[in-house]
């Protein structure tokens, strides 16, 4: 009966624990450097309640949902053998989860109004609506291809560092010919692509992959899938920036 | 009531993220791997859990973290508070004047990370998959001060103006020659690491502090120096996972080796 309780309760206790820094830090600001007291002490403590709870959730249903799920889908397409709906799934979930994705909706439309401002497009909504568009696509179209590039990097086996130091090569040598004005969206735009929905599904689709592969380690071929994801779209934003403005 | 009607806004919209991604997978596998779903009940449940669990996460933040996040973010910064009363007369920016600055980027970029859920899964993860040598706290930790070190460079160089390329590039070399150097088995989490940090929790309040260092500051531009935090954010914890695995094997192989040296030493007697 104890037991029991104590798994329940595990959950709980783990979130509490990473959520405890920030409660610190807080506290630390408010009290001892700001030396204001907290406004809307009740509000604060409904949310942190919420967010404790949620935190709790959402590691559960990772463990029993998202994770098995990637998993034995990752297997299963090994198992089939298509290299060609493998590549179509993994370009799918790239774009896909990407194209909606609300933080990149919100970075493209300040980036146009940056853009905008400094009359490298006109200041007509229709004009930047266009190049924000433009621009989400250009992000969407290079998650996609960074998933299917990290899925071949699977396939084959190629250490993961060559790619991604020859990728970083290639965005050091394109940030000093990019427009500087698309240099910090292009940086940002590696950021904002893995959401918090799309990394536990990646991570499990390397992963299973690698497991299901023989001779692929997945420690050393499993992960590196949210790398591609990161580094592609500074390359194509830039590439993008080049050839618009 | 209020609160409800929050939940089912905030609910609607991770809905929103979840729903097309469930019915993609969900094609894929009737459609083209054509087989049922194991455990189908338990993978739903999994789901749930992850849809209701994010929409509370988030809405909580909404209403405690973020809110409050700002408003101190705006106050350190604010000049008032930077310089006493002696703010209007202020005309050049030493950085040294930002201390506090550094310290808040510091604590809540090691804080919020902590608290980053795709890290937590990707932590999880790396646990299990080797066997334990890869220890879940650690490697948040790690993570965690990474990205504490580089939010703390990148609020000194808004202060100072300087190019941010030219601290990407440094980075970006430091980071080719430990790769060269650190154990291959961290090298794919550490890139992987980098992606993860900048997700939910930690970008807004980044955000916030960038773009109010950047409006007190004169000459400097929201829009353009506001963005160059993230970046920063996203090389370091590259460098401190390999610098952490790096350390662990150092601590590995001294031990053996003062053990050997023992040996030897119990041996000649």
């Amino acid at each position: 009966m104890l037991k029991v309780l104590v798994d329940a309760m595990r959950p709980l206790l783990e979130a509490a624990r990473d959520l405890t820094p920030i409660v610190l830090v807080i506290l630390f600001f408010q009290g001892l450097v700001l030396r204001q007291p907290i406004p809307n002490m009740e509000e604060m403590l409904v949310g942190l309640v919420l967010v404790l709870v949620g935190l709790a959730l959402f590691v559960r249903g990772l463990d029993i949902g998202m994770f098995p799920l990637g998993e034995s889908m990752a297997r299963a397409f090994a198992k089939k053998g298509n290299i060609y709906w493998l590549l179509s799934f993994a370009f799918l979930l790239g774009f896909g989860t990407t194209v909606a994705e609300p933080a990149l909706i919100a970075v493209t439309g300040k980036a146009a109004r940056i853009a905008a401002d400094s009359g490298m497009i006109a200041s007509t909504q229709a004009a930047m609506d266009s190049y924000a568009n433009g621009l989400r696509l250009t992000v969407a179209i290079s998650v996609g291809t960074a998933i299917v590039l990290g899925v071949l990097r699977i396939l084959s086996g190629w250490p993961v560092h060559f790619c991604i130091m020859g990728g970083y090569v290639v965005v050091v040598v394109m940030t000093m010919f990019a427009p500087k004005e698309i240099i910090g969206i292009a940086y940002d735009s590696g950021g904002v692509t893995t959401s918090t929905i799309t990394v536990p599904l990646v991570t499990a689709l390397g992963i299973g992959l690698a497991t299901s592969i023989r001779g692929r380690n997945p420690l050393l071929d499993g992960f590196g899938l949210i790398a591609f994801a990161s580094l592609v779209p500074i390359i194509f934003v830039m590439a993008y920036g080049m050839f618009i403005l | 009531m209020n609160l409800i009607e929050v939940f089912f806004v905030t609910l609607q919209s991770t809905l929103g993220d979840v729903l097309p991604l469930g019915v993609f997978l969900l094609g894929f596998q009737l459609l083209v791997l054509r087989q049922p779903i194991a455990n189908a009940w338990r993978v739903v449940r999994g789901f749930i859990y992850v849809l209701l669990g994010l929409s509370l996460f988030l809405m909580g933040l909404e209403k405690a973290i973020f809110p409050l996040g700002e408003v101190m973010a705006a106050q350190l910064t604010n000049p008032a508070f930077l310089y006493g009363a002696a703010a209007s007369s202020v005309t050049t920016i030493d950085w040294q004047d930002f201390g506090w600055v550094y310290v808040f980027a510091f604590a809540i970029g090691l804080a919020t990370t902590l608290a980053e859920p795709a890290l937590i899964a990707v932590g999880m993860k790396a646990e299990q998959v080797s066997g334990g040598a890869v220890s879940a706290w650690g490697l948040r930790l790690a993570v965690s001060l990474g990205v504490a070190i580089g939010v703390s460079i990148g609020c000194y160089r808004i202060v100072t103006g300087t190019q941010l390329w030219l601290y990407i590039m440094v980075a970006y070399s430091i980071v080719i020659v430990q790769t060269m150097r650190a154990p291959a088995m961290i090298i794919p989490l550490a890139y992987d690491s980098g992606g993860v940090t900048t997700s939910t929790v930690t970008v807004p309040l980044l955000a916030a502090l960038g773009i109010g260092l950047a409006t007190t500051i004169p000459g400097r531009s929201p829009l353009i120096d506001g963005f160059g935090l993230i970046a920063f954010a996203s090389v370091f914890p590259i460098m401190s996972v390999m610098g952490y695995a790096q350390m662990s094997r150092w601590l590995v192989l001294r031990r053996e080796r003062k053990q050997q040296e023992k040996q030897e030493v119990d041996d000649a007697i």
